[in-house]
């Protein structure tokens, strides 16, 4: 069990998620982050501050999205740590908003 | 090299760890001394989580980690407030940092209020979870049906812990005096009574759900509440109570007929107009908001958890609408100009809201506001060092990181025998003691 970011994330990356996160462990590549199911602790604190909706629990994934659990902890294991906010990536405000829409 | 700048921090809760951490991890040459009024350290990491989450608890190996950061110091056994004053400390330190939580609880202010059988929220939880103030309280668990007013997080904890069997919670970390009495509980029914609807609890969907889960009670609602069913929550009104509308339909469809002999009821749309009883509660009595008709529930067991508040602290200037110190980003102000070298994180400056981790985001904030004012603060004229030294004289002992890790072994070893994570101990004396027997 962990929560888990899924394909939303790709391409906005805004790292709120990052912020609220008690354990560090979140993990990023030059498109989006990933949890580390291992350190993850199911606090649920990441998904409601995602503005994009991305994350979710890995007991409860959207139709459709239940491989990310295991990309998710392929991904956490060859990436680096991130314990702080940065910039989102370019073109995350318009894909944010095509998701709201 | 200069001499690092001093930050005197209180409560060694999620707040203080992570203010701690953001301090020394910051480039500037900072010590940190972390002080907590308990021997033991994590604030309600141990004495608010509930026993039956262990996971949420694994987070003190990070602060573990931040304890072992150059220029941590823990001054665990020592009260600001009572064995010092943050005037003293702030003689001694640059700066001082209150992230002394939300102590107190709301109270509701009806009559019977006081009757023996009510309890607040936060008694019931330093209980179970061997608090030292609150270990010698005990809870009247014989009469069938208890109540618990709120409906957040801390209402279902408190209700779960209730209906809970005592194998469901013998291998947790539950403090001992606390499983045995519920063993022998006979409470049979739990509602959980809020005034608004559905759309309006602060419940998070998977405590919520956890409801459907448990061994021996089935959870349902009452018909008489949302006569039409359940509505669906306004888009604004956010994913989680989406979320929450839809497991509570599933407890709705689901009840009857499952042999469990426990029940909980979630119900909405009543509010607590008093409690009844001859020296002690019998009847909680409720109504609609909007009407003058009442309702009145046999019970034998009242605890509210409506919400909490900081304990304010003498001369630091307090926001009673807010219940915080008052604050602007963790800078204390007093009638809206920042008090030098005074600052607030966690529960004492934006509420008791949020999870372990927004206190990592808020600790983070105040450590930057510090950092920014740093240069314009004034070298403390006192010796922290001697400081630290004259306090640990007076209780007679040093509690530094090291003497907890003696307790925390200690504990883990006496739970070893019963199969639990850890047997903690549950007066200042016993943990004291551990300390300086194993120095």
């Amino acid at each position: 069990m962990a929560y888990v970011v899924t394909d939303a994330c790709h391409g906005c990356r805004y790292t709120e998620c990052v912020t609220v996160c008690p354990v560090e462990c979140f993990h990023l590549d030059e498109q989006m982050t990933y949890i580390d199911p291992e350190n993850c602790i199911d606090c649920g604190g990441c998904a409601p501050i995602c503005p994009v909706g991305a994350i979710h629990p890995s007991w409860q994934m959207p139709a459709g999205k239940g491989e990310w659990v295991e990309i998710n902890r392929l991904r956490a294991a060859e990436t680096p740590v991130i314990a702080a906010k940065i910039a989102p990536l370019p073109g995350a405000d318009a894909q944010a908003g095509r998701l709201a829409s | 090299m200069s001499a690092p700048h001093r930050i005197a921090v209180v409560g060694s809760g999620p707040a203080g760890f992570y203010a701690a951490e953001a301090l020394l991890r910051s480039g500037v040459p900072v010590s940190v001394d972390l002080f907590e009024r308990l021997p033991a350290p994590f604030g309600l990491v141990r004495f608010g989580v509930a026993p039956d989450h262990p996971k949420l608890k694994q987070v003190t190996a990070v602060f573990d980690r931040i304890a072992g950061l150059p220029g941590f110091r823990f001054v665990g056994g020592i009260e600001v407030g009572a064995d010092v004053s943050i005037p003293e400390l702030s003689v001694c330190y640059h700066a001082v940092i209150l992230a002394n939580g939300a102590s107190l609880d709301r109270r509701m202010g009806i009559p019977g209020e006081d009757l023996a059988g009510s309890h607040q929220a936060g008694a019931f939880i330093g209980w179970y979870n061997g608090h030292p103030d609150a270990a010698g309280l005990s809870f009247d668990l014989s009469a069938e049906r208890a109540v618990v007013i709120g409906h957040g997080n801390v209402a279902l904890d408190v209700a779960r812990i209730l209906l809970k069997t005592p194998d469901e919670l013998r291998h947790t970390d539950i403090a001992a005096h606390a499983l045995d009495a519920l063993a022998e509980s006979r409470i049979r029914e739990v509602q959980i009574v809020g005034r608004g609807g559905v759309a309006r609890a602060r419940f998070s969907p998977k405590e919520l759900g956890e409801f459907g889960a448990l061994a021996d009670c089935a959870t349902g609602l009452d018909p008489d509440d949302l006569p039409d069913g359940i509505p669906e929550p306004p888009i604004d009104a956010g994913a989680e109570a989406r979320a929450n509308a839809a497991i509570l339909r599933g407890f709705a469809e689901a009840q009857g007929g499952t042999g469990k002999r426990r029940r909980c009821l979630i119900r909405f749309g009543l509010e607590p107009v008093r409690l009844a009883g001859e020296g002690r509660v019998d009847s909680l009595h409720l109504r609609r908001p909007g009407s003058d008709a009442t309702l009145a529930l046999t019970c034998g067991l009242v605890v509210a958890s409506i919400g909490r508040r900081t304990a304010p602290v003498a001369g630091i200037p307090y926001d009673e609408r807010a219940g915080v110190h008052a604050n602007l980003g963790g800078r204390i102000q007093a009638d809206g100009v920042p008090v030098p070298g005074l600052y607030a994180c966690g529960w004492s400056k934006r509420g008791p809201h949020g999870t372990i981790g927004t206190n990592r985001a808020c600790g983070v904030e105040t450590a930057a506001a510090v950092l920014a004012d740093l240069a314009g603060l004034p070298a403390p004229i006192g010796n922290a060092d001697a400081l630290v030294a004259s306090l640990a004289k007076r209780i007679g002992q040093t509690i530094d990181y090291a003497a907890w890790r003696r307790i925390e072994a200690a504990e883990t070893a006496r739970g070893r025998a019963s199969g639990k994570p850890r047997e903690k101990f549950v007066t200042r004396a016993e943990m004291l003691a551990v300390a300086a027997a194993a120095a």
